[in-house]
């Protein structure tokens, strides 16, 4: 499958991807986000991209040439921040929503930044790796 | 009914029989694309979508007094046509709707979480249960990132198997479509039909796998067991019994003029809205739009199988309910291929870090016995890197990123479901329509809940 990975500043992300939408990609197909609190290093990083807490993860598709272009773009855990895509693709809605929900990045611009899955009252942003699981030791726990 | 009914004349030549193809080279016309640029598509979404909070939905329903216009109304998340526990915020005036929401998050359990916290060889039974009537397509998608993390090659038998229970589900998923889509709509004697020949693929299934659904049968390395003495028959019983009961169901659904009322030119909506929706799946190919990831972007074997991808021409429910049960009969075309060229060999890949020992090499070997007990207690280590592989499930793109941190659980996992996006597309297709037409309009959509929360 082909698919490449590009690495994006926060402040280029809407440049970037109002130019990749000119280039044929029609869809953004997956917004998600990545906790590397416990993993900082993550080793594929180029040396020119400084790694930070979080790191913003937007699939987008073409299909006049079948093919997929990941955007990485790190989030710093100080101002989770980020420009909402919701005006060049409206399908991120839903996609950033959960971002949101269960990470604490906030999109800027969103037309609806309420939570999409938690309920409307939690606390806390489940995937952080600090957000606990509050689940009892079990046996072989230090596989981790 | 509302929209353009009744008569919608140009449908009445509506052949469901036709498969309509696309050569991929079609698919350089930039129409759809410059399309996107066009700010109406985004306007005409803004003007669908009822953003208000949840308890505001709640707080306005009680407050609505007879002289407004307009009134809010909660439906579901317990109500029988929502697919399980989907809640919907409509704005009405009258019995139209005029915006509206999905409210959706009520079967979530954490499943990402979980999955930070399962072996890689523990992850696909958590997968499975999210869409639960086509597990098998979760459970391909997670077993595909992580042989590309490990940069394994299969088997062949094991990737012909793979492809050979995929299109057994999609067949049983579709035919689950066809019950609930039959039920919601009214003819509820079709419910009785679908559930009928959805069990029979069920009993294939059960006897391949050992359980009717939430299978763990594809697992990284390939699946978990050869197929059984007989399949060949069982399989074969099943897909020579399907094509009479499909014109049965042409019999009681397709003609049938009160059927077709209820779904022709309701819930319309176009290719551009769906491609800047990020919209897979048969509700982008009921729009005229051929796009299917196993022609399109092949994984597995694909490429070396002959099928069409069935699209539609409106873009309405009646066009998703005919793409769906003729993507039944290409999926019958595909399994007798599969049938035909079944090449023979091991199931999973020979890597003793990767696949577990048979049981009877545990009692001679002490190899074997390490290799098992560190498999099924450290599970095995994956290389770092992050990865992101996608299938092509019933309702859609199904994909999984996954990041690894070189341990022997994945770092993060991540789903994307078909219908968790697809849901978007609701106040699109439900504006201007009647809460009778919403219902039909939920169930063209075919939304497993299990994934949308997960």
């Amino acid at each position: 499958m082909s698919s490449t990975v590009q690495h994006v500043v926060r402040e280029q992300l809407i440049e970037t991807v109002s130019r990749l939408r000119d280039e044929g990609y029609v869809s953004v197909i997956d917004v998600t986000a990545v906790d590397y609190l416990e993993h900082p290093g993550r080793g594929d990083l180029p040396p020119e991209v400084a790694p930070e807490r979080f790191e913003l993860v937007v699939t987008l598709i073409s299909h006049a040439e079948p093919k997929r272009i990941r955007l990485r773009v790190q989030v710093p855990e100080t101002n989770p921040v980020v420009p909402t895509l919701f005006d060049l693709y409206p399908g991120t809605e839903a996609l950033e929503r959960e971002v949101a929900d269960m990470f604490g990045i906030t999109f800027e611009g969103h037309p609806d930044p309420t939570r999409i899955l938690m309920p409307p009252d939690w606390e806390g942003h489940p995937l952080r790796k600090d957000f606990s699981v509050g689940r009892i030791p079990v046996q072989f726990k230090a596989t981790r | 009914m509302t929209v353009t009914q009744p008569g919608h004349p140009s449908h009445t030549a509506h052949n469901t029989t036709a498969h309509n193809t696309t050569a991929a080279s079609d698919l350089t016309d930039t129409a759809a694309a410059s399309d996107l640029t066009d700010t109406a598509v985004r306007r005409r979404h803004n003007s669908a979508v009822l953003r208000i909070g949840e308890d505001d939905g709640e707080r306005l329903e009680a407050e609505s007094l007879a002289s407004d216009t307009t009134m809010i109304m909660n439906m579901g998340p317990q109500h029988p046509s929502t697919h399980g526990v989907l809640r919907l915020m409509l704005e009405m005036e009258g019995e139209t709707v005029l915006r509206s929401k999905p409210v959706i998050g009520y079967l979530h359990t954490g499943m990402e979480k979980t999955a930070e916290t399962l072996t890689y060889l523990q992850g696909p039974t958590n997968v499975t249960r999210m869409d639960y009537a086509a597990p098998l397509f979760s459970e391909l998608a997670f077993s595909l990132a992580t042989e590309e993390l490990l940069g394994l090659e299969l088997p062949p038998r094991a990737r012909w198997i793979r492809m050979l229970m995929c299109e057994l589900n999609r067949i049983s998923s579709h035919l689950l479509f066809q019950a609930t889509n039959g039920m919601d709509i009214g003819a509820v004697s079709m419910m009785i039909y679908g559930w009928r020949e959805r069990e029979e693929s069920l009993r294939l299934f059960e006897a391949i796998t050992g359980l009717r659904m939430n299978h763990n049968y594809i697992r990284p390395g390939g699946v978990a067991a050869d197929l059984p003495d007989g399949w060949r028959d069982e399989v074969l019983t099943l897909i020579d019994k399907l094509p009479a009961r499909l014109a049965e169901f042409d019999t009681l659904l397709t003609g049938q003029p009160i059927y077709r009322e209820r779904l022709q030119g309701v819930g319309v909506i176009n290719t551009a809205e769906c491609l800047a929706l990020g919209v897979t799946g048969p509700i982008l190919r009921s729009t005229g739009y051929s796009w299917d990831l196993r022609r399109d972007m092949p994984y597995l074997d694909y490429e070396s199988l002959d099928f069409d991808v069935v699209v539609g021409t409106y873009g309405d429910c009646f066009d998703r309910y005919a793409i769906r049960l003729n993507e039944i009969r290409e999926s019958i075309g595909i399994v007798r291929q599969i049938l035909d060229q079944m090449p023979s060999g091991d199931y999973r890949v020979q890597d003793k870090k990767v696949t577990p020992p048979p049981r009877a090499r545990i009692d001679e070997s002490m190899e074997a016995l390490i290799h098992h007990f560190k498999i099924f207690t450290e599970g095995f280590k994956v290389p770092a890197g992050e990865v992101y592989v996608a299938v092509e499930s019933p309702r859609g793109e199904l994909g999984c990123y996954m990041v690894s941190d070189g341990s022997g659980v994945p770092y993060r996992m991540h789903i994307r479901g078909p219908s968790f996006v697809n849901l978007q597309t609701l106040p699109h297709m439900m504006q201007g329509g009647m809460v009778a037409d919403a219902v039909a309009v939920i169930s063209s959509v075919d939304p497993i809940m299990g994934e949308v929360d997960r």
